[in-house]
């Protein structure tokens, strides 16, 4: 079998070839000055994924120095497969959110799907097992049958890929909005748990010490795709399909279970998942971080296709596969362990001391490059930025209340919008409660997995809502932390650390730019108030569809320690004669709400103010009281307001509530103000409570009618029987996909 | 060398619950003139060289692996073929 | 009272299996690999739920061929308690060891919630200590649920009280006389698709499962101490 011919060094060159492969003119420059020669094809795609943006964060690495990543917990932060926090009695938590948006939109199930595989790998490759996973998504209005079809698809990607991992689905969101027409947003978070000794990094340490190659063997899919990801999609792009990777969720099941055995063996000394950019990125990065090189010989790389080129190879994502660093001489019982679960583990490579990353293929160097220069050195750039017109244009506007004639009907169209509407239909495909720890399902304030054999638990979240980061970014940054802390508090657990997903467009518009650099500046500030570290994370730029950017999406992922077992709290209501408070100041703030958005059909003015000291004051009140006791239920008021989070803590129970409220019925209703709590108490912990949380307002009581009545000092405002409002409710997402 | 191919479909009497989806999707695009979609499996064999018959060895294969014959029928073509 | 929790490659519900024995019923229970080819000293054999060989071709089509399944199928035959849940009920069925066999569910959709199940015979190994007639609660997980068998194969069920669980109410997944649960003629190999592993323990929202495992101990019991 002839392989394809290859296009010679001064043809790349002449004919500037590397565009092709998103290489521009000057960066050619650079890696020709760093080789102190031309670079053959397989060397230019070697530079070609890993100074992509996807891998290298040139265009990034500026911006994202302004997080704050360290703190007395955190034991590993951004660098590694995935970041790592001490929650005591020697244990850890470990997670990590990553995008898999382009491949998703091309071919949803398997985009998607293959997204969970790659943060699940990044997590085991640790030496974690995933407890959980999340995820968060964004599509267009749910009324186009291709968006339809993404949405489906995609939740039946998460879903086939999870469920038969067996690793549980507990937590996510999805939002609809217009802006992700073209462009859908798939981000999967996996959590995992380790014991302290068995950490392990993704390092080639040890001169003379093998490589070994193990899982799935690889063939020519995805090829390009890391650098596909850092592409605006056209079109065009469905001819792109090849691009795509396949995923095999059991093979990955007995990856997991043969790695968390190899993880216990002292023969390993180093493991990194070959996630985007593969066998380039696992090898090169591997050799950098620990100040070495490999040699790699590809002839005994396992392949499922035949007559496969170096470059081929070297860029394929095949899924489902890992790259290894064993101690000389313990390879057979690398192979004994892997044949147990019916795996390949082949030493394909060893360890030198000349830092150079060098492969040879069918007798010949093909490639021999300084692994730094790809892993560390790709060129760093700072984009101009730019405030955007629109900005300008709604910080100008006074605060505007929607005008509001029947606020039950209002109430009703609220809770049938999609983004806030039951996500029965999402979450009951997912198999949320297998591994049985999963202590608070899907559908409350943030879901909450045991901690088996201990009385701690882990609560999790993933928020970002994107119309208030299109509105102002900055604060809108600050909005997506906060969000994510105040969900987790309201489960009873204290916020650990976050990861984050930065979704954005264009870089190389500078008023995108300026997005990502404003949402970072808000976020980092978050961060330091409720001393959250940022621990890992990634960026998706680009995601842009015809030049039309999508919101600025970067999601939090956060995770929290429920201390004990007794503090899980969740958002519905328990009992008739709980009193119901509301923490936290109502103000006429509707830029960027659902109530806006149901009235207009459009967003405009300025995003809800947030004061980071008041947010932070008003969630360690509600955790302590939790701790002691005092919370019946807790619920973050979000979008649509008071009267959304109302009805959600009676949906599922058997009760109704009577509340009375002041001030201006549709801002009291509907405003989306921040750092606001809706809590339940026992009449019994009234006076112990209201001197713990000193700004909490009694506004009603937890009736035992079925009825939800809410009135302002001289008229009834709301009165409707819960089942109607819950059907509604309910019925929104399944009846907009019939 | 042989090549076979071998059909899995659900039997006649069992609800296809696949097919019917598939059905209705196809009406609401107006393709009326199509009455039913039964979904199946197609699978390739490759036998190098076999000691037995064939079809023997296919009908086994299909009756105890291939096909669950509580529920599914199977037929399959063999083909014989020069290697390259 | 031993038991045996069969652990496939693919298996992912083995532990919430082995947990429910151990943690919540109390009693001694081991992982045995698919490759063993002893089943000696246990008492009661569980085939948990998961995706054994990725449930590639059928749902336990490949499983059924796995070295322990000979042991299983003797251990049947010799009247020990063999359950089946989910992945586990999809082995059976596959390996011949209860009639009929798994369709997709009607919605073509993998279905994971909490569903009422009637106990339609409380006169069971592993029902016993139900209530004829009772409604309980246990989660479901699953996207091959909708269990068929022919006519004649159902008088048969139906005649030998050969149906232990039917979903009350609402049926998740198109299942033929909203089946949920059979046994084989004999009575001691039970398979269901939902999960009574996972309803063990309040903290995770209720232990309505916890009985059918009380169930097979209070049998084994009994037919113990009248042996002794």
């Amino acid at each position: 079998m002839s392989l394809k011919l290859e296009p010679t060094v001064e043809h790349i060159k002449n004919d500037k070839l590397y565009r092709e492969m998103g290489i521009s003119d000057e960066e050619f420059a650079m890696i020709e000055k760093v080789l102190g020669r031309l670079p053959n094809f397989t060397e230019t795609g070697l530079f070609s994924v890993m100074w992509s943006e996807h891998c290298s964060y040139k265009n990034s690495k500026p911006v994202l120095k302004k997080f704050p990543i360290s703190g007395p917990k955190v034991l590993q932060g951004p660098g590694e497969g995935a970041g790592i926090v001490d929650i005591g009695d020697g244990q850890a938590v470990v997670f990590k959110i990553e995008s898999h948006n382009h491949p998703s939109a091309i071919e949803p199930y398997q985009g998607a799907a293959t997204g969970v595989g790659g943060i699940i790998r990044d997590v085991f490759s640790m030496g974690a097992r995933p407890i959980a996973l999340l995820n968060s998504l964004r599509f267009g209005e749910l009324t186009s049958p291709r968006v339809k079809y993404l949405f489906e698809e995609v939740v039946a990607g998460i879903a086939g890929y999870g469920n038969c991992i067996g690793i549980p689905t507990v937590g996510g969101e999805v939002q609809f909005d217009a802006a992700y027409e073209g462009n859908p947003l798939v981000n999967a978070m996996c959590v995992g748990l380790i014991n302290h000794e068995d950490i392990k990094k993704g390092q080639a340490h040890g001169v003379g010490n093998t490589v070994m190659y193990v899982g799935a063997k690889t063939g020519r899919d995805g090829i390009h795709g890391a650098t596909f990801a850092s592409e605006e999609l056209t079109d065009q792009s469905d001819e792109n399909r090849p691009a795509v990777q396949v995923g095999d969720p059991f093979m990955e099941k007995l990856l997991l279970e043969a790695c968390l055995e190899l993880v216990k063996s002292d023969a390993l000394v180093g493991i990194q998942d070959m996630g985007a950019a593969g066998l380039t990125s696992s090898s090169a990065e591997m050799a950098s971080k620990a100040g070495s090189g490999i040699e790699m010989n590809l002839d005994l790389v396992p392949q499922r296709e035949t007559g496969m080129t170096a470059y081929e190879m070297m860029l394929s994502e095949s899924q489902e596969r890992m790259l290894i660093v064993v101690k000389k001489g313990r390879e057979q019982e690398i192979v004994d362990l892997f044949s147990k679960y019916d795996l390949e583990a082949v030493a394909v490579g060893v360890v030198t001391d000349d830092k150079m990353l060098r492969l040879i293929h069918r007798g010949e160097v093909v490639a021999n490059v300084p692994a730094d220069a790809l892993a560390e050195e790709a060129p760093v750039y700072h984009k101009p930025s730019a405030v955007p017109a629109y900005f300008e244009e709604f910080q100008a506007m006074e605060n505007d209340i929607p005008s509001v004639d029947d606020y039950k009907e209002t109430l009703l169209a609220l809770l049938q919008q999609p983004t806030i509407a039951s996500k029965e239909w999402v979450y009951q495909q997912y198999d949320h409660m297998v591994r049985t720890n999963t202590v608070v399902s899907p559908g409350s304030d943030a879901a909450v997995v045991r901690i088996r054999g201990t009385r701690k638990a882990l609560a999790m979240t993933t928020d970002c809502n994107s119309r208030y980061l299109y509105l102002d970014p900055e604060t809108g940054g600050k909005i997506a932390v906060a969000e994510a802390a105040r969900n987790i508090v309201c489960s009873g657990a204290k916020p650990l650390a976050i990861t984050d997903c930065l979704n954005f467009g264009n870089p190389e518009k500078p008023e995108i730019f300026w997005q990502f650099e404003k949402a970072v500046d808000g976020m980092s500030e978050a961060c330091r108030v409720f001393e959250t570290p940022v621990i890992g994370g990634n960026v998706s730029l680009y995601n842009e569809t015809n030049g039309t950017a999508v919101y600025p999406t970067p999601v939090v992922g956060m995770v929290g320690l429920v201390e004990d077992l007794d503090h899980v709290t969740t958002q519905t209501f328990k009992q008739a004669g709980d009193l119901i408070y509301l923490l936290g100041e109502t103000k006429d703030e509707f830029g960027g709400s659902e109530l806006q958005k149901l009235t207009y059909g459009r967003i405009f003015g300025k995003a809800p103010e947030l004061d980071l000291t008041v947010e932070h004051k008003h969630q360690q009140q509600v955790l302590q009281a939790i701790r002691q006791g005092l919370v019946d239920s807790a619920h973050d008021l979000a979008e649509g307001g008071l009267a959304v989070a109302v009805s959600e803590s009676l949906f599922r129970t058997e009760l109704g509530a009577e509340i009375k409220l002041e001030g201006n019925a549709v801002s009291a209703l509907f405003s989306e103000s921040q750092s606001r709590f809706l809590i339940s108490i026992k009449k019994e912990n009234k006076e112990q409570f209201e001197s713990l949380v000193d700004a909490a307002t009694l506004i009603g009581e937890v009736t035992d009618s079925a009825t939800l009545k809410i009135s302002s000092a001289n008229e009834t405002l709301i009165l409707s029987q819960v089942t109607e409002l819950e059907k509604a409710w309910r019925g929104a997402i399944p009846c907009l996909l019939k | 060398m042989f090549k076979v191919k071998v059909y899995v479909t659900l039997r006649e009497s069992v609800l296809d619950p696949q097919g019917v989806a598939v059905k209705n999707s196809l009406h609401s695009l107006n393709f009326s003139e199509i009455e039913d979609v039964r979904i199946g499996k197609y699978m390739e064999l490759t036998i190098e060289k076999s000691e037995r018959p064939v079809e023997e060895v296919v009908k086994e294969a299909c009756e105890k692996l291939l096909a669950n014959t509580v529920i599914e029928d199977y037929r399959f073509e063999i083909e014989e073929c020069v290697a390259l | 009272m031993r038991f045996a929790v069969i652990v496939f490659p693919g298996s992912n519900c083995d532990i919430d299996m082995f947990h429910a024995i151990k943690d919540e019923l109390g009693e001694e229970v081991e992982y045995v690999w698919h490759d063993q080819d002893s089943l000696e000293g246990f008492d009661a054999i569980l085939l948990p739920g998961g995706f054994s060989y990725g449930d590639y071709l059928r749902c336990g089509a490949i499983a059924r061929f796995s070295n322990v399944m000979k042991e299983i199928i003797k251990a049947a035959e010799a009247g020990k308690p063999v359950l089946g849940v989910c992945n586990g009920f999809q082995i059976l069925l596959e390996a011949g060891l209860l009639p009929g066999a798994m369709r997709r569910n009607e919605s073509l959709k993998f279905i994971c919630k909490p569903v009422e199940l009637k106990i339609e015979n409380n006169e069971t190994m592993f029902s016993g200590s139900y209530r004829q007639d009772e409604v309980i609660t246990v989660p479901i997980a699953h996207g091959e649920g909708n269990y068929y068998c022919d006519e004649e194969t159902l008088a048969r069920l139906e005649e030998n009280n050969q149906i232990v669980f039917t979903y009350n109410g609402e049926n998740p997944n198109g299942s033929i006389s909203n089946i949920a649960g059979i046994t084989n003629e004999k009575g001691n190999v039970l398979g269901m698709m939902p999960h009574p592993e996972r309803a063990v323990d309040s903290l995770l929202g209720g232990a309505d499962g916890l009985k059918l495992f009380q169930s097979i101990v209070r049998s084994w019991r009994e037919s113990n101490v009248v042996k002794a």
